[in-house]
């Protein structure tokens, strides 16, 4: 999973192959899209909603430290107990602790991104815990050993053929059999079984409360209290930013986030968590893992705002043309091509120039992060750091003298106006990617420089004649 | 007033006829329109790609072109947008401010400032609209499908004046076409992807012609429908606003 060379481009143009599945993958996401659209236009105040989601944020971002103590005193008050985490190896080394001293080896797994972020997983499995995914499309992934291609659909790349032939592989079920009701069942069985018989359960946050020190977790599958109800040791990992001041902002965010994230009113389950239950322990990490980082880089500290809908990748169509794979990071699209950089630079170099600025994903944003502002700043930072290939940078200073030259500039057109002309099969050739799928523009006899130096004292008309 | 006619580099050397209907169309609205022979480029290429920081020269040649005129008027959005952000200089910021904040796109200076409601043009053809990125989300020349908002089009409020023409309606109104500067190169699959999807969505709902206020994005579709033996045409809305025929 970590061993990853290809760029973004290459994995995009694998997955671009079989064009059909594309399509399906491509309209899938629209569909959600456009319920998202359909959710959105019935609430008046929408826009009024966003903006108050990311001035909370705001507030949040600028006086983070604050609230962070306020949420560890009150939730330690609660009875739970708080660990701070640096980074992913503290935080996995954390969570293993908690297992070990208990002698659990079982854990069961509610949605959580920043554990993907982690490779939570693969550290306990290497220690020889048994660790299940619970959440429908992740425990799909998992039978596939692959990560989620989507932070809230992590298996939306996959057809239900291909999930009826991992149900047969894994679980027995008939081959050929691909029917999501039955196969949802025979999930649902196998996953019963985790539930009543695991010690230990963990869950993400979506959201942490400040003035209560309790937190909040979305699912839709109840997957999450399931496993958190039944279990002795729960455990709760999140992001540092994932705070919200006051029990009263919920409201805002708890509205926007469903709406944006798939066009529900409301996730079916948003359970609050305060206090452990008699005879249950309750842990919660913090996990900074290169968030203060970015908090200090003013460009792109509000990239901290995200509440992980995944409505930008929805709306991408870069995204959904490319599948969440091809962004090799455990947080795709949009957003995480501004995330990654952060973590770490020179291996996700190539994320924020896997976009074209159409800037759809900053518009539909709940928190309103501009997201498309940030790709291109990160683009100007990443080659100011020198992780541009070489030929590139050759050939940007090559440009740049040329079109701030209009002597050889207008030689250049010309001869360009010529080659295509006189000459096409210079430029129509297979080292060409222009020219791969598209034929090249029409070379024109004159610029509009040279037709503006002899016609612009004449009439229209006579212009009209002598074009 | 005296507009400055801004031709960007791409727009001069391969579609001399968008540029030639951008002048005539001012000048038939009365406008006293000036083309400084000196200009290239914005500089959008370089700094898209990350090397804003090449950028200096070409930001220094267009102030230096560009800075006498009342309104700096240009047929393509995304130059525009370009200029507008980022056109800076060290020596005199306020003429560079001064710059970003007389530049105009062609719609948008024929409905925000010319304020025109005839064009006395002909054009019976039907036409599908592909809304430009910059236009759109940048420039607000529309209403985005993203926000929850009164609908508007100042494209679609000028092709309206036009004689005969027929606007068709597409099922993804301001979907992307993939152009996206040396994205079109560097990740050539999912541009041509997204580039066909577009054309598809055009050619399935009637279009003969395929506009836009864009020739960056309309080079991409115009290549890709011309690869498949399209029919359909690409034409920048200039040439349609001035158009008789």
């Amino acid at each position: 999973m970590e061993k990853q060379t290809k760029d973004h481009a290459a994995l995009a143009k694998a997955f671009i192959r079989d064009e059909e599945h594309v399509n399906w993958h491509d309209g899938a996401l629209w569909w959600i899209r456009q319920k998202r659209d359909i959710a959105s236009k019935q609430i008046p105040e929408w826009e009024a909603l966003r903006e108050a989601a990311s001035q909370i944020k705001s507030n949040v971002l600028s006086n983070l430290d604050d609230y962070l103590v306020q949420f560890e005193a009150n939730a330690i008050k609660n009875g739970i107990k708080v660990h701070w985490a640096v980074d992913a190896e503290e935080h996995n080394a954390i969570v293993y602790s908690i297992l070990k001293e208990k002698d659990i080896r079982q854990l069961v797994k509610s949605k959580s991104m920043l554990t993907e972020e982690c490779h939570l997983n693969e550290y306990l499995i290497e220690r020889g815990v048994d660790v299940i995914n619970s959440d429908l499309g992740e425990y799909i992934q998992q039978l596939d050993n692959e990560p989620p291609s989507h932070i809230v659909l992590p298996c939306i790349h996959k057809r239900k053929e291909e999930i009826g032939e991992l149900f047969h592989e894994h679980l027995g079920t008939e081959k050929g059999v691909s029917d999501p009701t039955l196969l949802t069942r025979v999930a649902r069985n196998h996953l019963r079984n985790v539930f009543v018989t695991r010690r230990a359960a963990l869950t993400g946050v979506n959201f942490a409360v400040a003035e209560t020190g309790e937190y909040v977790v979305c699912t839709n599958e109840g997957n999450a209290d399931m496993g958190a109800h039944l279990s002795e040791v729960q455990i709760a990992s999140m992001g540092l930013e994932k705070i919200v001041p006051e029990k009263k902002h919920l409201g805002v965010f708890l509205r926007l986030l469903a709406r944006s994230a798939t066009g529900q009113p409301i996730t079916i389950y948003s359970s609050h968590f305060k206090k452990p239950r008699e005879g249950q322990e309750m842990h919660l990490i913090l996990v900074d893992y290169g968030r203060s980082r970015q908090l200090g880089r003013p460009e792109f500290r509000d990239s901290l705002k995200c509440i992980r809908c995944g409505a930008c990748m929805n709306t991408c169509p870069v995204y959904r043309k490319s599948g969440g794979l091809s962004y090799h990071n455990t947080i795709s699209g949009p957003i995480g091509a501004i995330l990654a950089p952060n973590l770490d630079m020179k291996k996700h170099a190539d994320l924020p120039f896997a976009s074209t600025l159409c800037g759809s994903c900053s518009n539909v944003c709940p928190v309103k992060i501009n997201i498309h502002d940030q790709l291109y700043q990160w683009r100007q930072v990443i080659v100011r750091e020198g992780y541009a290939a070489n030929t590139k940078v050759l050939s940007m200073k090559a440009m740049a003298w040329t079109l701030s030259s209009p002597g050889p500039y207008s030689k250049m057109g010309r001869a360009g106006r010529w080659v295509l002309n006189t000459i096409p099969f210079a430029v129509n050739n297979k080292f060409n990617p222009w020219y791969k799928q598209r034929e090249m523009p029409d070379g024109p006899k004159e610029s509009f420089g040279e037709w503006y130096a002899k016609h612009n004292n004449q009439t229209p008309e006579a212009e009209n004649q002598s074009k | 007033m005296t507009v400055g006619l801004f031709i960007p580099c791409y727009v001069n050397q391969f579609y001399p006829q968008a540029a030639i209907a951008t002048l005539q169309l001012l000048r038939k609205l009365g406008v006293d329109v000036v083309y400084p022979p000196r200009q290239t480029c914005c500089g959008q290429p370089m700094a898209n790609s990350g090397f804003d920081h090449l950028t200096q020269e070409c930001n220094d040649l267009f102030l230096e072109n560009f800075s006498g005129f009342d309104y700096i008027v240009a047929p393509s959005a995304s130059c525009v947008l370009h200029v507008k952000q980022h056109i800076h200089s060290t020596a005199d910021p306020a003429q560079a401010a001064h710059v970003r904040s007389r530049v105009y796109e062609l719609v948008e200076f024929l409905t925000d400032v010319l304020k025109v409601e005839n064009l006395n043009a002909r054009f019976p053809h039907k036409v599908g609209i592909h809304q430009s990125c910059h236009g759109l989300r940048g420039l607000y020349l529309a209403q985005m499908s993203e926000l929850n908002a009164l609908p508007f089009s100042k494209p679609v409020q000028l092709l309206n004046m036009v004689d005969g023409l027929e606007l068709v309606t597409l099922d993804r109104p301001d979907e992307c076409c993939g152009f996206g500067g040396t994205f079109c190169v560097a990740e050539e699959a999912v541009s041509v992807k997204m580039g066909k999807d577009r054309v598809t969505d055009h050619t399935k709902n009637g279009a003969e012609y395929i506009t836009s206020v864009d020739l960056s994005c309309l080079m991409h579709l115009e290549g890709i429908l011309q690869r498949n033996k399209s029919a359909v045409k690409a034409v920048h809305i200039a040439e349609i606003l001035n158009s008789t025929l």
